[in-house]
C-alpha cells in the first residue's frame, strides 16, 4: 500500500500502485477494484483504486502515424507533450488540449477533456476513432463509432470505470505554426465578459480569465483570449516555425505555508494581472502555443503552491439560458469569501460526447479552493445552485461532491450503468471516485 | 540504405537504452536496437519509424554469448556510425557474496561482454577510419562500496577498458565516451530507495549520450553532481571509507 492521491492532493488514501510494463501485465494486475490511472493530472480521487492502481505510464510508444492524413495510433500512456514535442515540428498537434499537456492519451479519452476550442470544435473524444480497451471481464476488444459502439461512448469521459484503456487511435491537426495569432480583450465585468466570449464563438480558441476576487461593480471582470493558429507568414523574420516546450523553468520544491495565498495576497495579484492583461487588450500579437494553451506548466508542481492540505478545484457548466443568472451569484458568493486563487476560468462549452462527458452547451466556470474552513460547506451551496440550473460538475476535478450533486447532473447515467455492467459484471474495475458516486454500498 | 547516420543500440530494450534510440532518431539517425529478444524490440522500432521518419530495425544479441559477437557483426547490414552499449545487470549484491554462478553472470554482463563486443567494433571502425563508441558505466565503478562491489568492479573494469580504448583509438579517428548515469529511475531501479535531488529519469539519460557523441566528450557524468559526489567518494581514506555502510 501507498500514500496516494491527484493533482489537488486531496484526499490522500492508500492504494497499492503498480506500473506494468506489457499488456499481458496489466490483465495480471487487474484485481477486484482497480482502475488505470496515467499521469497522475485528475485533480481528486477518479484514477485511484479502492485496492489497486494502475499506472499506465510505461506504455509510451506511437504504433503507427500517417503524415499525410495526421491519423495517429498510440499506447495509452503517451502524454500529450510527448506528441507535441513530436509531431508539432512536423505539422500536426493533437486537435484538443486541456489547461495542461502533462496528460496521457488514456487520460484524456477518461475524462473527454476539454480545451479552448470546445464551443465550436468539441472535445478530446470527438476526434478518436477507436479505442483498444481491456475491460473489466478479461476481454480485449476495439470500441469505435461503429463497433462496440456502446463500450465507445461509454468509454469516452467514462473516467476509466469501462476497462484498461490500452491504445487509441485517433485524428491529429494540421498546423503550419507552433504560434498562436492571439487577441486580449478585458471586460469591465460579468456582462461585458459574456459579452465578449458570446462574440468569439466564431474564434478557434477563447477562454477568459476572470477576476473572482472583484466585487460590486467589478464583479465579474475578466480578459478574454482568443486564439487562432499562426500561418507561416505571420511570423516574423526568422522566428523558429515550431518553438521548442521547456520544461518547467521554475518548480515549487516544497508545500508553501498555507498562508502563502490569503485574500490580500490573492487580492494584489489579480489586482496587478488584470491591469497588466487590459493593457495588452487590442490589437493580434503571435504568441507561442505553451503559454497560450498551457500557462501553468511552466511552474513545476504548481499544486504544491496550496500547502500540505490541498486544494479543490470546483469546476461547474451552467447551460446557457441560466448562465447570467446563476454564475453571477457564485461570482458573487464567491468575492464575499475571498479565498478563491487566482485560477480561475470562465469558458462557453458545446455538447459533449460520451455518455458521462462533462460539457453542455453552456459557461464552464472553474475555481480553485484551498482545502481548509467551511470549504466543503460553501462548496455544497454553490452546488445546489448548480443543480438547480441543470448543471453538472466535471468528475475529472471532483473529490468531494455528493452522490444527489452527481445524479442531477449526469441523465445518461443509467444508461453508462447498465453498459458498464455488461463489460464487467463481477465489478472488477473501481475507482475512489466510482465508490463515492456511483457504487452500491 | 540511406544517407543518414546510424546507431547501433547494445540492449534496446533496457529504458536507457529506449531513450538513448529516441533521442538518436529524433536528431536523424537510423536506428539499430539488439537485445536477447529481437521480436520484443519490433514495438520499439515501430515507434522510432512513426515518430521521426528513420529507419528503425531489431537484432538479436546476447551479451552473454561471446561466441557469437564475430558473426554478430559480421551479420550486420550496415557497419554503424555509432555504437552504443547499455548491457548491464546489476544482480543481488547478497546473493553474489555466496553464489559464484551470479556474481559471475553480473561480472560478464557489465565487464566481458560489453567489453569485447565494443573492443570488436572498435577494430571495425579503426580498419575505416572513423565512429563513435558509448559504454553506459557506472559511478559504481568509481569505488568498490560494501552494498554493490560485484557489479561495482565489473563495471570498473569496463570503464578502465573504455578509457584505455579511447586512449588508443582516438588516434585512429575512433572516440570513445564513457558514460557514469548515477541514479535513474528505469526498470533496473524499480523498487529501489533513490536520493531525488540525485537521481534522473531515462530521457535525460539518452540526451546525454547524443550531446556527448556529437560534442566528442570523453567521460559523462550525466548528472554534475555525480562527479563531485564520487570525487569526495574517491578521496576518502580507506580507514574512514571501510566504516562507511553504503
Amino acid at each position: 500500500m501507498t500514500t496516494v492521491s491527484g493533482w489537488g492532493r486531496f484526499p490522500v488514501v492508500d492504494s497499492e500502485m503498480l506500473r506494468p510494463r506489457s499488456f499481458e501485465a496489466v490483465g495480471e494486475a487487474v484485481v477486484a477494484g482497480s482502475v488505470a490511472r496515467g499521469n497522475g493530472r485528475a485533480y481528486g480521487d477518479a484514477a485511484i483504486g479502492t485496492a489497486r492502481t494502475i499506472t499506465m505510464t510505461a506504455f509510451d510508444r506511437v504504433r503507427s502515424f500517417d503524415p499525410v492524413t495526421g491519423r495517429i495510433r498510440v499506447e495509452a500512456g503517451v502524454l500529450l507533450s510527448d506528441l507535441i514535442d513530436t509531431f508539432g515540428p512536423r505539422g500536426f498537434l493533437p486537435s484538443v488540449v486541456p489547461g495542461t499537456r502533462f496528460v496521457s492519451v488514456g487520460g484524456a479519452i477518461a475524462a473527454d477533456v476539454h480545451g479552448k476550442n470546445h464551443h465550436c470544435e468539441g472535445g478530446f473524444g470527438r476526434y478518436v476513432d477507436s479505442i483498444l480497451l481491456r475491460t473489466g471481464s478479461g476481454e480485449t476488444i476495439e470500441a469505435s463509432r461503429e463497433q462496440n459502439s456502446d463500450a465507445f461512448f461509454a468509454t469516452v469521459g467514462g473516467m476509466g470505470l469501462t476497462g484498461v484503456i490500452l491504445e487509441a487511435t485517433m485524428r491529429l491537426r494540421p498546423v503550419e505554426t507552433g504560434w498562436i495569432r492571439e487577441r486580449v480583450i478585458s471586460a469591465s465585468d460579468l456582462d461585458a465578459a459574456m459579452r465578449a466570449l458570446e462574440a468569439g464563438d466564431s474564434a478557434t480558441y477563447s477562454v477568459a480569465w476572470i477576476d473572482c476576487v472583484a466585487r460590486g461593480r467589478n464583479l465579474g471582470r475578466s480578459l478574454i483570449y482568443l486564439g487562432e493558429h499562426a500561418g507561416r507568414d505571420e511570423l516574423a523574420e526568422g522566428a523558429v516555425v515550431f518553438p521548442v516546450g521547456k520544461p518547467p523553468a521554475l518548480a515549487v520544491p516544497l508545500d508553501l505555508p498555507s498562508v502563502t495565498l490569503n485574500p490580500t495576497s490573492v487580492r494584489a495579484f489579480n489586482e496587478l494581472y488584470y491591469r497588466v492583461g487590459a493593457r495588452r487588450a487590442g490589437g493580434d500579437h503571435v504568441v507561442s502555443l505553451y503559454p497560450y494553451f498551457f500557462p501553468l506548466d511552466s511552474l513545476g508542481g504548481w499544486n504544491r503552491i496550496y500547502g500540505r492540505r490541498g486544494f479543490l478545484q470546483h469546476q461547474c457548466v451552467i447551460p446557457e439560458a441560466a448562465a447570467r443568472e446563476v454564475l453571477g451569484d457564485i461570482l458573487d458568493r464567491v468575492a464575499r469569501r475571498g479565498d478563491a486563487s487566482f485560477l480561475a476560468v470562465l469558458k462557453k462549452l458545446g455538447h459533449g460526447d460520451g455518455l458521462l462527458s462533462f460539457p453542455l452547451p453552456g459557461y464552464t466556470l472553474a475555481l480553485d479552493f484551498p482545502v481548509n474552513g467551511d470549504i466543503l460547506t460553501f462548496l455544497d451551496e454553490i452546488d445546489r445552485l448548480v443543480v438547480a440550473a441543470g448543471g453538472r460538475l466535471y468528475l475529472a476535478k471532483d473529490s468531494r461532491q455528493s452522490r444527489a450533486t452527481f445524479e442531477a447532473g449526469y441523465p445518461a447515467l443509467q444508461r453508462f450503468k447498465a453498459i458498464r455492467k455488461s463489460l464487467d459484471p463481477d465489478g472488477a474495475i473501481r475507482s475512489k471516485l466510482s465508490q463515492r458516486l456511483f457504487d452500491e454500498v | 540504405m540511406t544517407s543518414r547516420k546510424s546507431v547501433l543500440v547494445l540492449g534496446g530494450s533496457s529504458d536507457i537504452g529506449r531513450a538513448a534510440a529516441r533521442a538518436f532518431a529524433k536528431a536523424g539517425y537510423d536506428v539499430a536496437l539488439a537485445g536477447r529478444d529481437a521480436a520484443a524490440l519490433e514495438p520499439d522500432a515501430a515507434d522510432l519509424r512513426a515518430r521521426y521518419d528513420i529507419e528503425a530495425s531489431t537484432r538479436t544479441f546476447d551479451v552473454l554469448d561471446t561466441a557469437s559477437f564475430d558473426g554478430f557483426v559480421a551479420g550486420l547490414p550496415v557497419l554503424p556510425d555509432v555504437v552504443i552499449s547499455i548491457v548491464g545487470l546489476l544482480g543481488v549484491q547478497q546473493k553474489a557474496e555466496s553464489d559464484l554462478a551470479h556474481a559471475a553472470t553480473i561480472m560478464r554482463s557489465n565487464y566481458e561482454g560489453p567489453s569485447l563486443i565494443l573492443g570488436l567494433f572498435a577494430e571495425k571502425f579503426l580498419g575505416r577510419g572513423n565512429g563513435t563508441i558509448v559504454g553506459v558505466s557506472s559511478v559504481a565503478g568509481d569505488r568498490g562500496r560494501a552494498s554493490n562491489y560485484v557489479y561495482g568492479s565489473a563495471k570498473a573494469g569496463f570503464s578502465a577498458f573504455l578509457s584505455g580504448l579511447r586512449a588508443r583509438a582516438s588516434r585512429g579517428g575512433v572516440h570513445v565516451v564513457t558514460v557514469k548515469p548515477g541514479f535513474v529511475r528505469t526498470k533496473m531501479t524499480e523498487g529501489m530507495k533513490l536520493i531525488g535531488p540525485l537521481t534522473v529519469e531515462a530521457p535525460v539519460v539518452g540526451d546525454a549520450i547524443l550531446r556527448a557523441v556529437e560534442k566528442k566528450t570523453d567521460v559523462v557524468y550525466v548528472s554534475g553532481i555525480w562527479r563531485v559526489v564520487m570525487l569526495i567518494i574517491k578521496a576518502l581514506p580507506e580507514v574512514v571509507f571501510k566504516k562507511l555502510k553504503f
